[in-house]
């Protein structure tokens, strides 16, 4: 019996082996999930106001992180046009990196789905959220806990099948 | 003699001024109030990984988000805060994946004990088969036929 033990041992890390193949080594798990969203304030793209997330306190809502001069950003904004069309939910997006003028020509020929856009010129809000690559998206529960966060862009099937069924839970629940 | 000396004295201070100049070449701009806080600040950057690239430390890194980090280490060692509290900072933003080195905790127990674990079974086996092949090598010793050899004329 003992004989077959280094072939078990050797089969088990065949196995890790194998898993780590299917592995995705760019998408970090982030800390904040299940944990406190931390704070943001900023100048709102285009208006005197600035955003306080406080604001948002009892609501489900959404941060995506973007960019008009990240590329990939192009590929997932279709979805949360579409997902802004059924306001269910308030989607905010975080300008990461961006100049102004060149945010508001993207949004103008892309579309703007986002109930409030944060101005982060200078990354600081991006740092304190552990942003380290565009897009990446957050949800946000009604008692401000990060749920869910997906680090590049969201394909229609992931929207579908991952995003809308956890957005639904979560506002069934708050509601 | 003399000027052969004083000549051989440049060529080596010439050299010398250029590996230093290249040494400190990399962050041209920073300037710390203490030897202290420039240990900490290399300390901090050689230790911490750029989540973009990510088998490069912060220090060899220039990718966007890495002189992000850079910064703000740089400002928080310039306001005092301690090397610990920086990290605990940035672990607490980007998680322990942005650590070179992962620390001992619950969920890293098979990294850092796996290996030794392995390598005693290994020791094991290889004892086991080494004393094996011995005792096919020697045959049973006297005793132990003269006590089978008594139980089979029983």
């Amino acid at each position: 019996m003992l004989k077959f033990l280094p072939i078990a041992i050797f089969a088990v890390l065949v196995g890790f082996l194998y898993k780590g193949l299917a592995l995705n080594p760019s998408e970090v798990p982030s800390p904040f999930i299940g944990k406190l969203a931390p704070e943001v304030r900023g100048p709102i793209l285009n208006a005197q106001s600035s955003f306080n997330s406080q604001d948002m306190a009892g609501q489900v809502w959404i941060l995506n992180v973007w960019a008009s001069w990240c590329r990939e950003c192009v590929v997932e904004h279709p979805q949360f046009v579409e997902l802004a069309k059924a306001k269910k939910l308030p989607i905010i997006g975080l300008n990461y990196k961006d100049k102004s003028e060149d945010a508001v020509a993207w949004l103008s020929r892309f579309g703007n789905p986002y109930n409030n856009i944060i101005e982060d010129q200078q990354g600081a809000v991006g740092l304190d959220w552990g942003v380290y690559a565009v897009p990446e998206t957050f949800i946000i529960d009604d008692k401000g806990v990060v749920r869910h966060k997906v680090i590049g862009p969201i394909s229609e099937e992931a929207m579908q099948q991952k995003i809308m069924p956890l957005l639904n839970t979560l506002l069934e629940h708050a509601s | 003699m003399m000027a052969k000396s004083l000549y051989l004295l440049s060529v080596c201070l010439f050299c010398f001024g250029i590996v230093t100049a290249q040494s400190f070449a990399a962050e041209p701009m920073l300037k710390f109030e203490t030897d202290e806080q420039a240990a900490t600040y290399l300390k901090l950057t050689k230790d911490h990984r750029c989540l973009k690239c990510q088998n490069q430390n912060l220090a060899d890194s220039n990718a966007g988000i890495a002189q992000d980090l850079k910064r703000e280490i740089y400002q928080r060692v310039l306001s005092g805060d301690s090397a610990p509290d920086i990290s605990e900072y940035l672990v607490s933003r980007y998680g322990d994946f942005v650590l070179y080195r992962p620390p001992f905790k619950v969920t890293t127990y098979a990294l850092w004990l796996g290996p030794f674990i392995l390598l005693f079974v290994g020791l094991w086996f290889a004892m086991r088969i080494s004393r094996q092949s011995r005792v096919q090598r020697e045959g049973p010793d006297t005793d132990s036929l003269a006590r089978a050899r008594e139980l089979l004329d029983d």
